[in-house]
């Protein structure tokens, strides 16, 4: 397998699916079963140092995709690639050892902390867990990152619970428990969204500010394209489990290709009274995921569908150099 | 071993850091608080009662003759004296002991199997977690006081063995709560996140779920407790009691019943209202206890 | 100059917790119009939801309204009696609650949310008649009509969201509050609910409170603004005003601090310190441990509203001149 070294990162054609529970009597008799397909079919690829932002609304897979590569739960088919090294089937001591490269920064800064340990226990439990440092060399670790994190003074957040803190110093200890371990990869899901307005812009710019530091990779997950557009260098829009759109920033603001992404990016509130807004270009709603339409996955909704489209599935094809769409209407470029 | 050590610290300094919050809680929530210290207050002072008997009671409880049987509550024996003619007060004040042993050791054999067994067994989960249920839930549906009955039969009687009859009852109570509890903790984000950091799964049970958890074993405790009483009362109550030179209320109020008939209805009652407040003291420290362990729904958040 | 529908004056309600007394809502006031739009802005502990419950006295326990007036054409809300409010509610105001999920009853079909909520007030409408009328705001709202019959779950986020607002039109009140419509929402699903609710109020006339976290959603929406800090308004202006010529330092702090998709190269500019605690508030301005520009006397004096346009009213002391104060 070639490895390149920009490359942190490769997902190839990932899948998830969950199977429907059904009753026992259903699931001997039916010839199909059926499944959510969460993730269908996903290939990408992050480069060392950029941010990667997997963008779509809610139930597009992009929250799964983030677990799926940092081994949160088993894949059901395809295959992750960490620095050259293929991951998907790594288990025990050295899925453990992977750890440490690769963290998440979860959704809920309030639920991802558990609220019977102190932040310092909780941010130290990191080097606990791999055996890095006890004792005072743990101690004087911890002070250290949580400074580096903007919780000052270290020594009062030390021994706060989370419930005493506010949610942007939850998402900044957040950082700082998975920091400790010195990772070269984080998963961001959705790390603002459940904070203030106000605070956003702070944890956002720590972010960038650490990336810048540390030498971090991120893959930013996010439903907000504003915030997208703020942070990232290339964007892939999912939908329903798979990748419509992919390519640089600027391309997918400036140029969008796939309709869905122009509804999406139509859709956006923006700050301006001003703005004459169309209405909304997208019928109906988002099918369920058990039930996906055939062919283009989009097609039910989409104004320019096409005879085709509802017969073959499109694949990602590059439009304009690094700038790849999944459309029946770009399948010759 | 070295990790066994580490739990009881981590427990012990636990336990030290709930007191104050316990304390500094019942100022608080009213009505909750009030009701635990009514029962703390109740239960601590029938267990010191008992406790200090030996040197306490005005007369040997098992003094027979002390007083002429039957004798109505006077000035002298203040509860009035029993068939063979012992002192009722000393009677209801050494009386205690059994029950509480008997429910002292229910409990803790119940926390000490029922405990790790739930949290084994919902870790575990799959075809293991199916079976320990199903055994679980069979006992669950028996008749508690019917089962404490077939196994001390089995068992034979003292007080270890009652025990341990009522200990098997109760057992399913603890393994259904922790159960569900780590059930529903599994899926919650701070164990996700422990799980991402690559925390072995042991750690996880010990550190992130346990502490979570058991909070709501200490009411099931105290329930259990006031249980466990009336069970030993009940087994007594059928003959199924412990030896017949210790004091015990309940077998007071057994021999006692046919009595009341013919107007001596001391016999009975006081050492019947000894067990009611035994089981009703620990019962209001349970649900006491639940409002106050129940946290953080704090109300006077604006948005 | 007619009277506004609705005249809030110096609304202010507290919640006596054992921790202290939290002013949630302090001396609030605004005036709403027949067909307009009114945005209240703020993040948490901002008092917005409060303020929003208040106006149809769902208050929840141990709030409660200490000073003020609430006057609906022309009734004085506050002193009410039981029935009268209850009437109101529906009738005159209605309210939309944040979560589609929570707030409609997972065992009742739709169309008996309708059947229960008109003949609550209306006890002479037969189910016939509710139910024919469920399927005509179904209709409105952009609903397949034979969804009435269809219970909570098996309708998408968006589709109960929709439900809430029909249910709210029901019964044609004048107000409708809508608490975060579209915060559980997807983007392009949030679109075409504001896009509904604006063709209501076009349609039916009605007024619109929108109560929000999301500057960028008001902004565009409504035609005025109440930013609220801590219980307070802040600044209070036309949306374009408020857009052209923030002048509360936390208005601008958190208009530099949203991205906008239609500018180029932005760089956002975060707002330092953390949400207020409400036991804990700061002497003076409430705002001033946050503030760039707060100066000695912003820690000391309580700001008052100060006027420095027609319609444009900002708590802070950069702008104290004579003018009126509120």
């Amino acid at each position: 397998m070639t490895s390149n070294p920009s490359e942190i990162l490769r997902v190839e054609h990932l899948r998830k699916y969950y199977p429907v529970e059904k009753s026992f009597l259903e699931k001997m008799l039916a010839r199909n079963r059926h499944f959510v397909k969460a993730v269908d079919d996903v290939s990408f690829d992050v480069r060392r140092g950029e941010i990667f932002t997997l963008a779509g609304e809610s139930g597009c897979g992009k929250t799964t995709t983030g677990k799926l590569v940092l081994k949160l739960f088993p894949v059901t088919s395809g295959k992750i690639f960490f620095d050259g090294q293929d991951i998907t089937g790594l288990k025990g001591e050295e899925l453990r050892a992977l750890r440490r490269k690769m963290q998440m920064i979860f959704q809920d800064p309030y639920a991802s902390f558990n609220p019977r340990m102190r932040v310092g226990d909780a941010v130290g439990h990191s080097l606990e867990i791999h055996k890095l440092a006890k004792g005072e060399e743990k101690k004087q670790h911890v002070k250290d990152i949580l400074e580096r994190v903007g919780l000052v003074p270290a020594e009062k957040f030390v021994d706060l619970f989370p419930h005493q803190i506010s949610g942007g110093q939850r998402q900044r200890a957040a950082m700082a428990r998975s920091l400790i371990l010195q990772p070269e990869f984080i998963v961001a899901d959705e790390p603002v969204s459940m904070i203030d307005v106000s605070l956003r812009t702070a944890i956002i710019d720590l972010m960038l500010d650490l990336r810048r530091d540390f030498g971090l990779t991120y893959l930013f997950i996010t439903h907000d394209l504003a915030i997208a557009k703020y942070i990232s260098d290339r964007i892939a829009v999912m939908y329903l489990g798979k990748i419509v759109e992919l390519g640089r920033k600027d391309a997918i603001f400036n140029s969008p290709v796939h309709p869905y992404t122009k509804a999406l990016l139509a859709a956006i509130p923006v700050p301006n009274p001003e703005r004459k807004r169309n209405p909304s270009e997208l019928i109906g709603e988002v099918p369920s995921a058990i039930d996906i339409p055939s062919g283009c996955r989009f097609h039910t909704r989409c104004k320019y569908a096409k005879e085709g489209c509802s017969v073959k599935e499109p694949e990602l094809v590059e439009v304009t150099p690094g700038h790849f769409a999944a459309c029946g209407g770009f399948s010759k470029a | 071993m070295e990790e066994k050590n580490s739990i009881r610290k981590s427990m012990l300094a636990r336990l030290a850091a709930v007191i104050p919050v316990v304390k500094s809680l019942t100022t608080r929530k009213g009505l909750a608080g009030k009701l635990v210290i009514i029962g703390a207050v109740l239960t601590v002072a029938i267990v010191v009662m008992t406790a200090l008997s030996p040197w306490i009671t005005p007369y040997d409880p098992n003094d027979v003759g002390a007083g002429d049987p039957l004798t109505a509550p006077n000035s002298q024996f203040p509860l009035g004296t029993d068939l063979l003619g012992r002192d009722l007060l000393s009677r209801v004040i050494a009386g205690g002991s059994v029950m509480l042993e008997v429910a002292i050791i229910s409990v803790l054999f119940c926390a000490i199997i029922g405990i790790p067994l739930g949290l084994f067994s919902s870790h575990t989960g799959g075809v293991v977690d199916r079976f320990i249920s199903l055994i679980m839930d069979s006992i669950y549906a028996f008749p508690g006081i019917i089962l404490a009955i077939a196994l001390t039969l089995v068992l034979g009687r003292g007080v270890i063995n009652i025990a341990l009859s009522i200990a098997v009852v109760y057992i399913p109570s603890y393994f259904r709560v922790i159960r569900s509890q780590v059930l529903s903790m599994k899926e919650l984000p701070y164990v996700e996140a422990a799980n991402s950091l690559g925390a072995k799964r042991r750690t996880i049970l010990r550190r992130y779920i346990l502490p979570n958890v058991l909070p709501s074993t200490i009411v099931v405790a105290t329930v259990n407790f006031a249980d466990a009483i009336l069970t030993a009362a009940g087994l007594t109550f059928i003959g199924l009691g412990v030896n017949v030179s210790i004091p015990d209320w309940g077998r007071d109020l057994t021999y006692g019943r046919t009595l009341m008939l013919s107007g001596n209805w001391w016999v009975s009652t006081f050492p019947g209202i000894m067990i009611i407040l035994l089981a009703l003291g620990f019962t209001l420290m349970g649900e006491g206890l639940s409002e106050l362990l129940n946290p953080r729904l704090e109300q006077g958040g604006a948005k | 100059m007619p009277e506004p529908l609705l005249n809030v004056k110096g609304l202010s309600v507290e919640y006596r917790t054992s921790r202290g007394t939290n002013h949630a809502v302090d001396n609030v006031s605004f005036t709403l119009d027949k067909a307009e739009t009114l945005g209240i802005v703020g993040e948490s502990g901002s008092g917005k939801s409060t303020l929003g419950l208040s106006l149809i006295g769902l208050i929840p326990f141990p709030g409660k309204i200490v000073d003020g007036t609430i006057t609906l054409d022309g009734k004085d809300v506050l002193k009410l009696k039981k029935e009268e409010l209850r009437k109101l509610r529906g009738t005159g105001i209605c309210y939309v609650f944040q979560d589609p999920m929570t707030s409609l009853n997972p065992v009742k079909k739709i169309g008996d949310h309708f059947v229960e909520m008109i003949r609550a007030h209306q006890p002479k409408v037969t189910k016939k008649e509710a139910l024919e009328r469920a399927r005509n705001l179904l209709k409105d709202v952009g609903i397949r009509t034979e969804r009435v019959s269809d219970y909570p779950h098996q309708l998408s986020g968006g589709m109960r969201q929709r439900v809430m607002i029909a249910l709210a039109i029901a019964l044609n009140p004048s107000i409708i509050v809508a608490d975060e419509p579209t915060t559980a929402l997807d983007v392009i699903v949030q679109a075409k609910i504001l896009d509904l609710l604006n063709s209501l109020r076009d349609t039916y006339g009605l007024a619109l409170i929108l109560i929000t976290h999301d500057l960028s959603i008001v902004l565009e929406r409504s035609d005025k603004l109440m930013v609220m800090y801590a219980g307070q308004v802040m600044e209070c202006a036309p949306s374009h005003v408020l857009y052209s010529d923030p002048q509360h330092p936390y208005t601008r702090g958190l208009l530099k601090s949203i991205p906008n998709i239609e500018l180029a190269d932005q760089k956002l500019e975060a707002i330092a310190g953390s949400p207020p605690d409400l036991l804990g508030l700061p002497c003076g301005c409430r705002f001033w441990p946050r503030c760039k520009e707060a100066f000695e006397r912003c820690t000391k004096e309580e700001p008052k509203l100060f006027r420095t346009a027609e319609n444009h009213w900002v708590r802070c002391f950069l702008y104290d001149q004579e003018g009126e104060t509120q």
